[in-house]
């Protein structure tokens, strides 16, 4: 990690003391930073999310929220803070990295596919290698999680031989055969063409309707206003407002929330 | 509406057809285009037909000793009669079974790779070919076991001994190369810094030079009475060069993988070395088959380089014989003749890296 340890003046150690203990709250974000070299990412961010609870996270261009849910499956190491997901601690211990990450699917905005494996194949990979399910079973799984995503005809084709939207289908459908507890969406929707953001909302919204914890990253107001629990506003790495979506799209507080509802509507 | 009816396709007139089509189109297509065709034409002919007429038409192909031989054409009989020099070395004549079972070993790991035949049997054919293959190859030419007569290294040579200094040159440096690769981009400064230094070191030193160093100089490091066989020095010496090279070729590779791509894989909680093996090398080797093929064709050609070392290789050992008395001027049958082998074996590698290149294709470009 090339990430500066900046100042760690914060006590950690008192805070643990409440959190882990049988808590209802799946991911526990507590007092979090994080830099990139001498560039404050993240500041003091705080956040539980209960199991279930589906959350928007939205903000303008480089305000740090993918690197806010990258940090919650230890794509990237945050500097000071601490999260437990799952009651689980994230810290350089490569054990409980490990432990979440099998806990927690994650969908990129450019769905990240292995093009060298067949659909199925990509869906089998981490249950058979990670999990040890039998390759029987894994199929069985798989190809539930590809009807589900409506796609099951494509199992056998590579995904360079799929649409963008089918793409991502794939992708959430891998990501949720490892049956996670949670899973995390980064701009599932941005790299898509117009004509399929749909197909994809879709499957987000059914899966939303199944009780899955989500988090996501995304700017479809639409979606949000649907199925998000809450929605989180994120602007030069802070947390600047976060309530449900009633609220928050019609009676925003910040200012700078009212001020990127109204470009984000403009369009 | 009408229905319109597509009139049926017509067949393309005579002139843009076939031979004649394609010889307008590509070859004459101007008269600039024309001269440029029929001069080249003209040195092809006139450089082609005296060596055509000389390697095959006046050339004597059978017959006994020098004599045979005609004054204007090649005398093949002069390969012939040293074929088996030419392929074991001084391999001892009653026990030659052992290196042509050796050959044959071989042929069965290689050969059905050039076929139409199911991709699973051809997998399993060439894993023989990296594991089982060289074991049973090593007892069968070195003997010393299984009631096998001993026969020394130093009576190994020509195709034979290339043979051997290439494929385990090949096949030995390849996961070195991978594992030094991976080890110049890991997150740990140690790690990193010795394969830094043990690439940069073997890539610095001309293959020339590591032959000649393991072969006088390294004696002198070892502690007296360890003698430590002169093929295997070489061996060792030309297997490490080589994965200093795929290394870097393969580093390339992992170079060109997305990002992305590691990070999908970590987030489904694959370790390390599954991340590696499943997700990463696959497709970084295949992008880098052009590169290794490169860098095993170059291997290949430079395991005459064992010559300054007083190995025999095909070239060594076509060379020894150049200079009989007996035979008068004959050198250019005999380079022919090691540059013939040496061409086959190359284009084979060659085409068989080609084949690979389509059996991986899965239609998407990184
Ligand atoms: N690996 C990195 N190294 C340095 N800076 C980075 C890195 N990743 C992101 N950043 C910077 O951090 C900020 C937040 O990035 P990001 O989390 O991707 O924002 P968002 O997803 O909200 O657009 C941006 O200014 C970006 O340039
Ligand atoms: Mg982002």
């Amino acid at each position: 990690m090339q990430d500066n340890p900046s100042p760690l003046d914060a006590t950690p150690a008192d805070a643990a003391v409440e959190s882990v203990a049988g808590s209802e709250d799946i991911i526990v974000v507590r007092d979090v930073n994080k830099w990139f070299g001498e560039f404050h990412v993240l500041k003091s961010l705080n956040l539980n999310v209960k199991k279930g609870e589906r959350i928007v996270i939205c903000g303008p261009s480089g305000s740090g929220k993918s690197t806010f849910i990258r940090c919650i499956n230890h794509l990237e190491a945050h500097q000071r803070g601490e999260i437990f997901v799952d009651g689980v601690e994230l810290n350089e211990d490569v054990k409980n990295i490990e432990a979440i990450r099998r806990e927690v699917g994650m969908v990129f905005q450019h769905f990240n596919l292995f093009p060298h494996l067949s659909v199925l194949e990509n869906c089998l990979l981490a249950p058979i290698w990670v999990r040890k399910t039998p390759r029987q079973e894994a199929i069985e799984t798989a190809m539930h999680y590809l009807e589900r995503v409506r796609i099951p005809e494509q199992a056998d084709k590579y995904p360079g031989q799929l649409s963008g939207g089918q793409q991502q289908r794939v992708a959430i459908a891998r990501a949720l055969c490892m049956q996670p507890k949670i899973m995390l969406f980064d701009e599932p929707t941005s790299a898509l063409d117009p004509e399929m953001i749909k197909e994809v909302l879709d499957v987000m919204v059914e899966l939303a309707g199944s009780g899955m914890t989500m988090l996501c990253v995304t700017h479809e107001m639409g979606f949000a206003k649907t199925v998000a629990d809450r929605v989180i506003f994120m602007d030069g790495g802070e947390i600047v407002e976060e309530a449900p979506p009633g609220r928050f799209f019609s009676q925003p507080e910040q200012l700078r929330t009212q001020e990127f509802l109204q470009q984000i509507l403009d369009h | 509406m009408a229905a319109h009816q597509p009139a049926p396709d017509q067949p393309a007139p005579v002139s843009e057809r076939g031979v004649i089509g394609w010889l307008r189109e590509n070859l004459f297509s101007s008269w600039f285009n024309g001269l440029i065709t029929l001069v080249t034409l003209y040195f092809i002919a006139s450089l082609l037909i005296p060596l055509i007429d000389w390697a095959l038409i006046k050339a004597v192909f059978s017959g006994e000793g020098p004599e045979s031989c005609t004054p204007g054409g090649a005398c093949w009989v002069f390969v012939q009669e040293r074929l088996g020099f030419f392929i074991y070395g001084t391999y001892p004549d009653p026990l030659l079974w052992r290196p042509n079972l050796v050959f044959l070993l071989f042929a069965i790991a290689v050969v059905p790779q050039f076929l139409p035949i199911s991709g699973g049997l051809r997998k399993w054919l060439a894993i023989y070919g990296v594991t089982l293959f060289p074991v049973a190859a090593y007892f069968l030419l070195a003997g010393g076991s299984f009631g096998l007569e001993s026969v020394p290294t130093t009576r190994w040579g020509g195709l034979l001994l290339t043979l051997v200094l290439a494929y385990v040159g090949i096949i030995a440096a390849l996961p070195i190369g991978v594992v030094l690769a991976l080890g110049r981009r890991s997150e740990m400064p140690i790690i990193r810094g010795i394969c830094v230094i043990f690439i940069e070191f073997w890539r610095a030193v001309p293959l020339i030079t590591i032959l000649f160093m393991a072969s006088v100089m390294l004696p002198l490091f070892l502690p007296p009475g360890v003698t430590f066989d002169k093929l295997m020095r070489a061996l060792v010496g030309i297997t490490l060069f080589q994965a200093a090279y795929m290394a870097e070729v393969v580093r390339g590779g992992l170079q060109a993988i997305p990002k992305g791509q590691y990070e999908a894989a970590e987030a489904l909680g694959l370790g390390y070395w599954r991340r590696m093996r499943l997700i990463i090398l696959p497709q970084a080797l295949k992008i880098v088959i052009p590169g290794i093929a490169n860098t095993v064709i170059s291997l290949f050609k430079d395991t005459t380089l064992v010559l300054i070392i007083g190995l025999f290789d095909l070239l060594g050992a076509v060379k020894s014989t150049l200079s009989d008395p007996a035979w008068d001027n004959v050198m250019a049958e005999g380079y022919l003749f090691v540059a013939f082998c040496f061409w086959v074996f190359c284009f084979g590698m060659s085409r068989y890296s080609h084949r690979l290149e389509k059996q991986l294709e899965t239609g998407h470009r990184n």
